[in-house]
């Protein structure tokens, strides 16, 4: 056997040899017959002819003899040369069949490398199908952070985890060269990265105790700060840091994994040391918890324990605890949870894209394998076994396809680049999974099935093709009728699977679309143009006190006004349009209470900050400079919170404090403003309520400029100034109010899927309707001569314009009616990234039904004139 | 031209081998041989003779070389190897047993 195959090896690189003997050989052969019929009398001539009879047809002799011996290989090749050949005769079909597979593949490819990377890829920690993110629950939010007291609690009375942890972004101001510059960092609880299966690089872990108040400065590097700031360098342990003014012993380096952690890029990791003012509370959130479910412990009863211990706080803390609950998902579902659906209506809508895409070059392949009848019967009538033409045409498809698939993979890596250079840094941050997005075994995986797919097709349809064929049908003329009907049938069939496509591309398009239009002239309650907005992050050190605090505040807010163009400027510590978030829980003085959350969102703001946004004041007065630390507490309300909590009541001069109504935290109302948008554009207005700043400064906050020209360029003076002011200070973000809007995650999403969908439209609106063309163009040529005998007969051109123009209709009409039922499902599956609009929205449905409706007329006109242009006399005559 | 009975499927192989034993011989020289020895009755298509040739090197059963014929031609000589020669003897008993087989069927069938 062995022998056997290295003779045959041996065979197949010597070939040339091997038919120069055998040539040799038959040659000989052929002579000594020759000879021999000489000898028997015969003329040499009449002996010539009749040794070449005797052997019979020398070619197919010779095949037979390598077929004994060579690999099926030779005739591959020959059949490979064969395919190229014709495609290079025909190369308008050949590109184009390439150029549509290579659409279609490289954009599923692409859009499957992101959800491979973000639903399937695991996170990169050890077993982390058994992490999970352990929160609290309240009334309005399904995840809310977790208070410290809390997390104390549930850590000492749980037995669900092997380990509880928690995590919580900070900032920190460090000091380079030219400036102070604001960095993102995290303070964990000691045992968080050991939770996740994370170990140092360099250095060591934080140690058990290393968290707890009082303990020392220490600090962890993250591989990009480290690789950054540091050069890498071995020696950075146990040196010191400077953040914030405090000095940190840096202890350990973490690996380039650990970006993974649930927030993105954070550079510098410290333990939770002291309480801040917030967690001494029972009653503020600020972290997040993880988990590590013990082994035999699932989801669902490490859920009802942590509900049943928060059920217990509750009894035990009712002013702080009621009806808070507890929060257990897997930490995977946390980054991708938002994305997911999404993801999954691009991934639709790539999948249907590569259908037409096949569907279209099938349906080219149809009507190529049509043309070829006559060479095919020619080829088996020369005796090309049936099996030999198969082959050829399987070859044939098969170089389409690998073709089409080579390019469809350089397409695919290059949309994977431009896509990822088009996600804003920001929001790329929270999606740490991108860095995984390219060129991989899944990825590879994926594009390898989908190129044997479209190889099985394109090799299948021609053969399916051509066993319905008879060679003697092929060769005569007047064959034609019955596989012309059968093509035109199928034909038929595929374009209204291309027609329906698009319409359900299109409708999906205009429905995100419209979505996006109606999230981006979503109601803001403020004039949103002509604000530009900067971060500022002042050092505790230095501005330590109320007094500091305001002082810093006002010297800014005189600074910045003083600048040209400067119409106005004013201080929050939240921008609008961006979460609700940072909440307070308020009780009503006067008014029953029983304990329950009355969960508005809490801004402090500068006298001139709402006049600055131009919100509009319903009731009463806005704050003035003079509201003070001084000064009884203020706040201005907003009009969902009057309605809610003030129904046909007059809610100014109205008292509200905290839970308890410490006399400190007793405020009150002096006006309602019109609901200015603080949460996201696609999130619920909720009641609000605007605190003095100058009453309890802070030192996050943000500076908002109203301009009197373009925004943009008031940006960099604007961050200039506040430098000057004190070089101390993190100054960042500095962004306008549109662009912020523009790039918050709502409108990113719907943008996204707005272009991407629209484009994958655009093309199936061009592929449904060449198809259509496709179709009708070659029913009419084989119509000609039937065409000729009408109007030979007497038919006038309308009556032919109309018979074309009703049969494109007829198939147009069928691709939209089941399209649009199809479109309407499928939008009814992509709910929920839709934002203002029903899934069976009648004018894009209408639109799009209108538009392919146009489209096709358009493509079946063209072959409707040469079908009215058909002269009789030639039309009968080229029969 | 009276019709001329084919040679039985799978028998060619065994016919080559078997005129191979007496030397080497030329595709020409085989064709001829087993033509003579059947007294004209089996004739070997050149169609069939030279896939079987190419058949038989492959298994290493017999060995080709060129060499010039007695007529100062060149020619492509083929010899059996030891492997072909054993080769012969496995299909002679396979074939002596099949034709003994046949024997016994069709006396059998003039008997009843």
């Amino acid at each position: 056997m062995l022998t056997r195959m290295v003779n045959k090896l041996s065979l197949l690189f010597s070939r040339q040899q091997f038919n120069d003997e055998l040539n040799e050989e038959m040659a000989f052969h052929r002579a000594e017959v020759e000879k021999e019929l000489v000898g028997e009398g015969m003329s040499p001539e009449a002996a010539r002819y009749a040794a070449k009879r005797q052997f019979g047809n020398e070619t197919k002799l010779r095949e037979q003899s390598r077929e004994a011996v060579g690999f099926q290989i030779e005739t591959v090749m020959q059949d490979v040369r064969y395919g190229v050949r014709q495609l290079r005769k025909n190369p308008g079909f050949a590109l184009t069949a390439i150029v549509i597979l290579a659409l279609g593949m490289g954009v599923s490819v692409a859009i499957f490398g992101f959800v491979d990377a973000a639903l399937l890829q695991p996170l990169p920690f050890a077993a982390p199908n058994r992490l999970v993110a352990v929160d609290e629950k309240s009334a309005l939010f399904d995840r809310s952070n977790l208070s410290r007291d809390d997390y104390e609690d549930w850590k000492r009375l749980n037995h669900s985890f092997s380990s509880l942890e928690v995590y919580t972004g900070t900032g920190f101001l460090l000091r380079t060269a030219s400036y102070t510059e604001p960095v993102p960092g995290g303070r964990v609880s000691d045992g968080f990265f050991r939770t996740l299966g994370v170990k140092p690089l360099l250095g060591r872990d934080f140690l058990p105790g290393e968290d707890r108040p009082g303990q020392a400065k220490i600090v962890l590097l993250s591989y990009s700060a480290w690789a950054n700031r540091f050069g890498s360098r071995k020696d950075v342990i146990g040196q010191t840091l400077n953040l914030s003014g405090e000095a940190y012993t840096i202890v350990g380096v973490l690996p380039r994994e650990a970006a993974y952690a649930p927030r993105g890029s954070r550079e510098f990791w410290v333990p939770l040391l002291d309480k801040t003012g917030c967690e001494q509370r029972r009653s503020c959130h600020n972290l997040d918890g993880i988990g590590r479910l013990r082994d035999g412990v699932n989801m669902q009863s490490a859920l009802s324990e942590m509900q049943n211990i928060a059920a217990q706080l509750a009894r035990q803390y009712p002013g702080s605890n009621q009806d808070q609950g507890a929060s257990v998902m897997l930490l995977s579902e946390l980054s991708v949870g938002n994305v997911r659906p999404i993801l999954l209506t691009l991934l639709g809508g790539a999948g249907l894209l590569l259908l037409i895409a096949c569907v279209n070059v099938a349906s080219l392949l149809l009507v190529r394998s049509e043309n070829r009848r006559r060479e095919i019967a020619v080829r088996g009538a020369l005796g090309a076994t049936p099996a030999r033409l198969t082959r050829q045409f399987v070859t044939e498809g098969l170089l389409l396809a690998g073709s089409g698939c080579f390019a469809g993979g350089l397409f695919a890596m290059w949309i994977i680049t431009l896509l990822k250079r088009l996600i804003p840094k920001d929001a790329a941050d929270s999606m740490p999974f991108l860095s995984k997005v390219g060129a991989n075994m899944h990825t590879g995986g994926f594009a390898a099935a989908i190129a044997l797919l479209a190889a099985l097709l394109m090799a299948a349809t021609p053969t399916l093709r051509l066993s319905f064929q008879q060679i003697h049908v092929g060769l005569s003329e007047g064959g034609r009728t019955s596989a012309g009907r059968m093509w035109r049938r199928l034909g038929a069939n595929l374009v209204v699977v291309e027609l329906v496509i698009a319409v359900v591309l299109l409708v999906g398009a205009g429905l995100l679309g419209k979505s996006l239009y109606r999230l981006l002239h979503v109601e803001t309650g403020f004039d949103v143009t002509h604000l530009a907005t900067v971060q500022v992050m002042a050092p505790d050190k230095t501005y330590a006190n109320t007094e500091q605090k305001v002082a810093l505040i006002r010297e800014i807010e005189r600074r910045v006004a003083s600048l040209p163009g400067v119409m106005s400027v004013g201080v929050t510590s939240d921008l609008p349009v961006q979460c609700n978030c940072d909440t307070d829980w308020i009780r009503f003085v006067g008014k029953p209470f029983h304990g329950e959350h009355n969960e508005v969102n809490e801004r402090d703001i500068s006298s001139s900050y709402l006049p600055t946004l131009k919100a509009r004041l319903v009731r009463g007065r806005l704050m003035t400079s003079d509201d003070n630390a001084s000064k009884p507490q203020v706040i201005v309300i907003n009009e969902a919170l009057a309605r809610k909590y003030f129904p046909g009541e007059d809610p100014i001069g109205k008292k509200v404090g905290n839970g308890a109504l410490e006399p400190k935290s007793i405020r009150e109302i002096i006006g309602v403003i019109a609901d200015v948008r603080e949460g996201g554009l696609d999130n619920e207005i909720w009641p609000a309520e605007y605190q003095a700043m100058l009453q309890g400064p802070d030192n996050n906050f943000a500076v908002v400029v109203r301009t009197a020209q373009d925004e943009k360029a008031m940006l960099p003076s604007l961050v200039k100034t506040l430098r000057q002011i004190d070089g101390s200070l993190g100054v960042f973000g500095e962004i306008t109010m549109q662009q912020q809007i523009e790039d918050t995650q709502a409108a990113l999403l719907h943008r996204f899927s707005t272009w991407i969908v629209a484009g994958f439209a655009a093309m199936a609106l061009v592929l449904g309707v060449v198809g259509l063309y496709g179709v009708i163009a070659y029913s009419v040529s084989q119509r000609t001569r039937e065409i000729g005998v009408r109007m030979a007969l007497g038919a006038q051109r309308g009556a032919v314009y109309q018979m074309v123009i009703r049969q494109a209709g007829r198939l147009t009409a069928v691709g939209i009616g089941i399209g649009l039922v199809c479109a309407v499902g499928a939008s009814l599956l992509m709910r929920s990234v839709l934002f203002g609009v029903a899934a069976w929205d009648v004018p894009t449905l209408a639109a799009v039904a209108v538009m392919l409706g146009v489209a096709s007329l358009a493509a079946s006109f063209l072959p409707a004139r040469r079908a009215a242009s058909v002269n009789p006399c030639d039309a009968l005559r080229a029969e | 031209m009276a019709k001329k009975p084919d040679l039985l499927p799978g028998t060619l192989d065994m016919l080559i081998l078997k005129t191979l034993t007496r030397g080497a011989l030329h595709g020409y020289g085989i064709a001829l041989s087993i033509k003579r020895l059947s007294d004209d009755v089996l004739t070997v298509e050149e169609g069939s003779l030279y896939p079987a040739l190419q058949r038989l090197l492959l298994q290493n059963w017999v060995r080709a070389e060129w060499k010039m014929t007695d007529t100062n031609r060149r020619a492509r000589f083929y010899t059996l190897t030891a492997a072909g020669r054993k080769q012969l003897g496995v299909e002679l008993s396979q074939f002596e047993e099949m034709i003994a087989a046949i024997g016994r069927v069709l006396s059998d069938a003039r008997e009843a």
